[in-house]
């Protein structure tokens, strides 16, 4: 290759790089940083006269005075770590049973049956959960025909409510993970486990848990960040009084049009999410990228 | 604990009842949905008055169904218009990064990877509003300094399939990466060597590659794009999305019209997955 042929090699291959990266910056900086970086400016401010604006930090501020937006934020991350244990909780031994104890045809098609669900709307899934649960449902009706309850019985528009509706809108976001781990996992390792003399509790906190790591925190991140950010389940599920931090943001800017207000919660939703996955990643020694990828 | 491992009987069966459980607990929602299309009251609750095809075919109100419920008709048209332009865009800004990702090294790239996942970490209500509140800004500076009046930065459509396509890119990406970083160069080399043009070996043996994870992600993007409530409340402005228009209808109480629609978007995911099943089993195999 001669040195003229390997400068205009060399120039096309970056003039190709240019045309790959230009998409992405214009992406990423559009559509996610500079409005971040706005929505910061915008908590920032308050409105002085029509279209006049000073710095304040007065957004900040009725947060932590008004007992109201603290309780509800702080209520929002309680109930949202509660719902990502308990999908933890109820998805391992479904997806233990999918990854290790089964195979072949049987395997495949729980897998495939497991993700059905989570093909349809979010808004459908919980549509029926309301029907199971209201006062005219189908819960309260076989309570009565089983004579357990005299009379129909509201089910709807509390906290249990909203928490089964979360776990079942989550649980896809913690089998997938799950299953792809332990799926990785030589089953010799647990017989090797076993033939040292350990008991299922052992083999399990030893072995099977450590390896599944990476997949537990994965799923737990993805399911901590989409309970926290959800505003349909809470809404439909909890009524009125459902009271999640989202149905705030919701509030401040569309119907008081409130924006720096509803910027600054936003902010702080937002610092509360990253600083509970970053927490999160931090305590099982995972990396973001690995996780996420 | 594994089929090799010797286990009581009352533990295998007790682990089995948990299993059925968990399935009956994802499914029997969705059963319930379906079954309510068909019940013949105004209410999707009990008591069950019988069966009708009311909820579809309905003419007249209040048993106006859905093959003549021309809001929910119109809404449906909106999400379908939204999701083919967010899948086709986030589709070829994902293959873009995916070269950019599994093929150029460059100082940054790590930094630009972690920033390319953000997104997923980004509660959708607050990518939402973020964009809203930053399409306003331009808007209203175009307004005082030119005094023009960009119409498309108002909530609205447009910003509404900016707004998923800002993250579903992220999803494609990671979905056709995944793919490209299977991909054997020395196929392309032997292309270029045979005197393809660079972008020739691209188009007619690296893309051929690809397609099934473009169309997986395609699927996937689509799904998304159509089921999107959080991000696409914050932007949507006059003209309603399906799952905006279902919800509005929620809080108010509907009639099992709305079972009806779900039917049709459970039978829609339903025929897309089995769809996306069949173009990639041969891959696997």
């Amino acid at each position: 290759m001669n040195r003229a042929s390997f400068h205009r090699n060399r120039s096309q291959f970056r003039l190709g790089f240019w045309l790959l990266l230009a998409p992405i910056v214009l992406w990423l900086s559009l559509l996610i940083i500079l409005p971040h970086v706005d929505m910061v400016l915008v908590s920032l401010r308050e409105r002085i006269a029509s279209r006049q604006y000073g710095f304040s930090l007065d957004n900040y501020t009725a947060f932590f005075t008004e007992p109201l937006y603290w309780n509800t934020f702080v209520r929002t991350a309680v109930m949202s770590i509660i719902a990502t244990l308990m999908t933890l909780i109820i998805a391992f031994p479904v997806s233990f049973y999918i990854a290790k104890v089964l195979s072949g045809r049987p395997k495949i098609a729980l897998f495939i049956l497991c993700l059905i669900p989570f093909w349809v709307s979010e808004l459908v899934r919980t549509y029926g959960w309301m029907i199971l649960l209201r006062e005219t449902g189908l819960i309260s009706g076989a309570l009565q025909w089983l004579g357990l309850a005299g009379q129909p019985v509201e089910l709807l528009y509390n906290d249990v409510a909203i928490m089964i509706g979360l776990i079942y809108t989550s649980m896809l976001f913690m089998v997938v993970p799950l299953v792809t781990t332990l799926d990785s996992l030589d089953n010799s390792l647990i017989e090797a486990g076993y033939d040292l003399g350990g008991n299922g509790w052992q083999v399990m906190t030893n072995i099977v848990i450590p390896h599944a790591m990476p997949g537990i925190m994965s799923g737990c991140i993805v399911v901590f960040m989409l309970t926290l950010g959800n505003y349909l389940t809470p809404t439909l599920l909890g009524g009125k009084d459902s009271l999640w931090f989202t149905e705030q943001i919701y509030t401040q800017f569309i119907t008081r049009f409130n924006w720096e207000q509803g910027a600054a919660f936003g902010i702080l939703l937002l610092i509360l999410s990253s600083l509970i996955v970053w927490l999160g990643l931090k305590l099982t020694k995972q990396s973001f990228t690995r996780v996420m990828s | 604990m594994i089929p090799s491992l010797s286990s009581s009987r009352f533990y295998r069966v007790s682990y089995r009842c948990y299993v059925g459980l968990f399935f009956i607990f994802l499914i029997t929602p969705l059963l319930v949905v379906a079954a309510f299309s068909f019940n013949d009251s105004l209410f999707p609750s009990l008591p069950w008055q019988g069966f009708t095809l009311d909820w579809y075919l309905g003419a007249r109100s209040p048993r106006l169904g859905l093959l003549h419920d021309h809001a929910l008709l119109d809404s449906i048209v909106v999400s379908v218009q939204v999701a083919v332009v967010t899948t086709v865009a986030s589709l070829a800004l994902a293959t873009c990064n995916a070269f950019l990702f599994e093929r150029e090294q460059f100082p940054g790239k790590n930094f630009l990877y972690v920033l390319m996942l953000m997104p997923l970490v980004i509660p959708g209500v607050i990518l939402g509003v973020s964009i809203l509140v930053f399409s306003s800004t331009v808007a209203n500076w175009f307004e005082v300094q030119f005094e023009v009046e960009l119409e498309a930065l108002r909530p609205g459509l447009v910003l509404v399939s900016l707004g998923q396509f800002a993250f579903i890119t992220t999803i494609a990406t990671l979905v056709i990466s995944a793919r490209l970083r299977k991909f054997d160069l020395t196929l392309e080399e032997a292309a270029m060597n045979l005197g393809a043009s660079r972008l020739t070996a691209i188009a007619t043996v690296t893309l051929p590659f690809l397609r099934p994870a473009l169309l997986g992600a395609a699927v996937v993007a689509f799904l998304m794009s159509f089921e999107n409530f959080n991000t696409t409340l914050m932007l949507v402005g006059s003209e309603a999305p399906l799952t905006i228009a279902m919800f509005d209808r929620l809080r108010e109480g509907s009639t099992p019209v709305l079972n009806a629609v779900s039917v049709l978007l459970m039978l829609g995911s339903a025929c897309l997955a089995l769809g996306s099943l069949f173009v990639q089993r041969p891959e696997k195999a």
